[in-house]
């Protein structure tokens, strides 16, 4: 009896559609201050390392920052997209969407991997050797590239974990258009990684 | 009357329905023990070290214990204890019951801050027995010494980093609630200043400990890397490292009093008859210290080779955020005055939490002046003031919570007059414990030291005579709230004639809170 | 409480694909003003042009438009907390 009423009232408060959703939007606050704090530590080492920051960025490849930035627009495009396929009713095309959200996150990951692997050959990583010769700018510029995109790194990968678990939730109904609470709110999350990569993307790749 | 919420246990049974329980009442009383206990290893530390201190040289421990002990006192009391202290146990017992909710607005996710919460407390004790020996840099970790020691920082620092998820949680889920799930009528000038500080407090967690979490992790990948950004040998800068922390530090000191401020303003009508004085007033200063709070962090920093500018801007921007405080003292006053005042043990506390907070935030204006700040820097005037805010302060008023929610709670009333004769020892042993300390700061005593020069040992042995006083105190209290649970008079209702919310409810309240959903209809003071 | 009634507007996918293009010429744009070399001007405007694409993806992508004016104070809160705490930083690095 007292266990029903409890599963009673909780649904009764799941369903507020606007809490979760503020809820969702307090903890990306908290994210952005999080990120917030990093571009507080860059900006403070590039207004002290103008011309070394330069040099250091000059090494990092430009292209594929490009292309992951295009990737990750799309992966944004196609997580709007099922979000509002599902609240059509449309669940086919919320999944292949959702699916594709999942490729593109992929994809991010992997075109990271292989640029990090690149530098890392190069000696070019906190600790090594190569690094004592560097001018100390173009330390700190390195060490911000690997601590700031490996953090964002992170958060793309337990998005991607998160869109696989709510990929699952989809094919099984358990999101609908009744319910889709859970993957609108996963889709807030998935932007706003995108949001701090465009903010990234500049600062690392473009600096002139 | 309804089945109590210690007899509807939900879905599981035995100690599973306590620690998987979804209940807000049940994970308030999770958190209260857990921080009473934590409570007790910091104050035990704190007597080791009084004790140390007892006479010059070494007198029971060598000077690495020392260091051992003060950072893990710090850690302990700051993180584990009074940070969640009043916010995390009375604010999720009793926020939903204030505004007329029957739960907080994410159960589950409630529940998991705990385990955060417990998970920080395991991973700081732990340290002890971690290889390389306990913290030895302080609960503030400044670099480039956290960088180099050997002791287990790392450890502590993780464990500070994941006691931050657990506040952002809270605090998420504190606001999501009182947006959304206040009972109808209960307009935001109906609430209860409880719940207003509660809010203030959630906003302070939210936009501020996500900058503790990144400077923590930045801290332990500096030491499993060496990434460079505050070493100076690499091009770092130490001072960022110290802004980062204090950007979270300072307004966790806000963290820390709101609540506490919250309580107060929740005692005192109801302990002299009267409604509030300037409501509106104490309200809006909440708010207005939980933004003040964010932009005086440099105080910490006045003589760590901060540039002039902005030594002078913190230091003005620190003697604004005195405005909003007074303002709620004068108006706590103005209630009192002409009010029929019932002496119980809830308001003796508020009442020398008033008294302690202002000694705390007056010399606090002695710190923010700049001159006199380079002066007591680092001196035990500091240790003084910190502890007058955060232990006079922020502490009394968690005893006052729990002398004034006490029956709400169990049910019980406590002994009234034993409560009464350990609130007397715990404030003479307090100030007896810490005035000292301001003489000895002023007279230059440096902090965290295992020994001092001879001219020092009366002061540091009426200070730990003072401990001694207050821990009695403080086992008499306890030992007095443990008896009554069992053998106390029946509470009622509503023993202390309170107006807002919660005493409407059975005590202790039922599983649900409100059998219907009330309808308010009048404020939260209104005892006609 | 019916889930598509809170829900607010469904935006249409037309106005997404919008939103996309939108975002990819940005990064045109500002690959382009990155080339060109402004030298102390580009960090401005590369800064710029990222604060344009993120408001779209804020604005559009999720939602915001269609939210109460309680969700669009909230973030704006925490956007002048975060610029609040640089600049004060600022007011140490840039003088000291
Ligand atoms: C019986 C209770 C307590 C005693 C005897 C005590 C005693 C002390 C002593 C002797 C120190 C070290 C001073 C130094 O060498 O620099 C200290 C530091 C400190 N105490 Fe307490 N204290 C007590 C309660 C508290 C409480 C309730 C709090 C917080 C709410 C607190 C927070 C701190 C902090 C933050 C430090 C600074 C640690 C550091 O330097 O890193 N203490 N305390
Ligand atoms: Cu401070």
């Amino acid at each position: 009896m007292e266990a029903e009423r409890t599963e009673h009232l909780n649904q009764e408060q799941q369903r507020d559609y606007t809490g979760s959703k503020m809820g969702m939007w307090l903890f990306l606050y908290t994210e952005f201050l999080l990120f917030g704090g990093l571009f507080l530590l860059y900006s403070v080492y590039r207004t002290r390392y103008v011309e070394q920051f330069h040099t250091a960025a000059a090494t990092l490849d430009t292209v594929l920052g490009a292309v992951n930035t295009v990737v990750l627009i799309t992966s944004s495009l196609t997580m709007a997209v099922s979000v509002s396929a599902i609240r059509k009713g449309d669940r086919k095309l919320s999944v292949s969407a959702l699916f594709l959200t999942i490729l593109f996150g992929c994809g991010f990951l992997v075109i990271k991997f292989f640029e990090w692997k690149a530098k890392i050959a190069h000696g070019l990583f906190p600790g090594a050797l190569e690094m004592f010769e560097l001018p100390q700018g173009e330390v700190i510029f390195y060490s911000l590239y690997y601590v700031i995109t490996g953090m964002h790194g992170l958060h793309v990968l337990v998005g991607v974990v998160v869109l696989l678990g709510m990929l699952t939730l989809l094919m099984r109904k358990k999101i609908n258009e009744k319910d889709f609470i859970k993957l609108e709110n996963t889709g807030l999350y998935w932007h706003l990684v995108d949001i701090v990569w465009i903010y990234l993307f500049p600062f690392f790749y473009l600096l002139t | 009357m309804q089945t109590s919420f210690y007899v509807a246990h939900g879905r599981f049974r035995g100690i599973f329905s306590w620690i998987l329980s979804t209940d807000h009442k049940r994970i308030g009383l999770l958190y209260l023990c857990s921080i009473l206990s934590f409570f007790i290893v910091g104050v035990t530390l704190g007597l080791l070290m009084r004790l140390e201190l007892f006479a010059p040289g070494r007198t029971i421990m060598d000077a690495q214990t020392y260091n051992a002990l003060f950072s893990l006192h710090g850690i302990v009391m700051i993180f584990l204890f009074i940070i969640p202290a009043i916010n995390a146990s009375f604010g999720n017992f009793f926020l939903p019951l204030q505004i007329g909710a029957r739960d907080v607005a994410f159960p589950r996710i409630n529940l998991l801050s705990w385990y955060f919460y417990i998970t920080a407390g395991i991973l700081a004790i732990s340290t002890l027995f971690a290889p390389g020996g306990p913290p030895d840099a302080g609960w503030t970790f400044y670099t480039p010494y956290s960088i180099i020691t050997t002791t287990s920082v790392s450890l502590a620092a993780f464990a500070a980093f994941v006691v931050g998820f657990s506040s952002i949680l809270t605090g998420l889920n504190f606001i999501t609630t009182i947006h959304r799930l206040r009972a109808p009528g209960m307009t935001w000038f109906r609430m209860p200043l409880f719940v207003w500080s509660v809010y203030a407090t959630s906003w302070v967690q939210i936009l501020a400990t996500p900058v503790l979490a990144i400077v923590m992790l930045l801290l332990i990948f500096e030491r499993m890397f060496g990434v460079g950004f505050f070493d100076p040998a690499k091009g770092g800068d130490p001072l960022m490292f110290q802004h980062l922390f204090w950007i979270y530090s300072h307004p966790a000191v806000y963290v820390m009093i709101l609540p506490a401020m919250g309580v107060i303003s929740d005692i005192i009508p109801v302990f002299s008859r009267r409604t509030i004085f300037g409501y509106k007033a104490i309200a809006f200063s909440s708010m207005t210290i939980a933004g003040v709070g964010y932009v005086v962090w440099g105080h910490h920093m006045f003589a760590s080779g901060m540039s002039e500018t902005a030594r002078w801007l913190f230091s003005f921007l620190t003697f604004i955020v005195a405005i909003p405080s007074g303002i709620k003292v004068f108006n706590w006053v103005a209630t009192l005055y002409r009010g029929s005042i019932i002496l119980g043990t809830p308001l003796l506390y508020s009442l020398s939490f008033i008294f302690l907070f202002s000694i705390g935030g007056l010399t606090g204006l002695m710190n923010a002046a700049v001159a006199t700040n380079l002066h007591i820097h680092d001196t035990y005037f500091i240790v003084a003031h910190f502890h007058y805010v955060m232990f006079g302060g922020a502490g009394f008023a968690f005893f006052a919570a729990l002398h004034y929610w006490y029956p709400k709670i169990t049910g019980r009333l406590y002994d009234e007059t034993t409560a009464r004769v350990a609130w007397l020892i715990v404030f003479i042993g307090f100030n007896v414990l810490y005035f000292p300390m301001f003489i000895l700061g002023w007279q230059g005593m440096p902090r965290r030291y295992f020994d001092y020069p001879l001219e020092f040992t009366n002061a540091h042995m009426i200070s730990t005579i003072g401990s001694w006083i207050l821990a009695t105190g403080i086992v008499i209290m306890f030992v007095n709230l443990v008896l009554s649970a069992a053998r106390g008079r029946n509470a009622g209702n509503n023993p202390w004639g309170g107006a807002t919310l919660e005493w409407q409810v059975s005590s202790p309240p039922p599983a649900h809170n409100f059998e219907e959903i009330p309808q308010i209809s009048k404020g939260p003071y209104d005892f006609n | 409480m019916n889930g598509r009634e809170q829900g607010g507007a469904i935006i249409k996918y037309r106005v997404y694909v919008y939103v996309w293009g939108s975002l990819i010429i940005l990064t045109g744009l500002t690959l382009t003003a990155a080339a060109l070399e402004f030298g102390g001007l580009s960090i401005i405007i590369n800064i710029l042009i990222a604060s344009v694409k993120a408001s779209l993806v804020v604005w559009l992508f999720m939602h915001l438009k269609y939210e109460s004016r309680l969700f669009k104070v909230m973030l704006l809160l925490a956007m002048t907390t975060l610029t609040v705490i640089i600049l004060l930083t600022f007011s140490d690095v840039l003088f000291r």
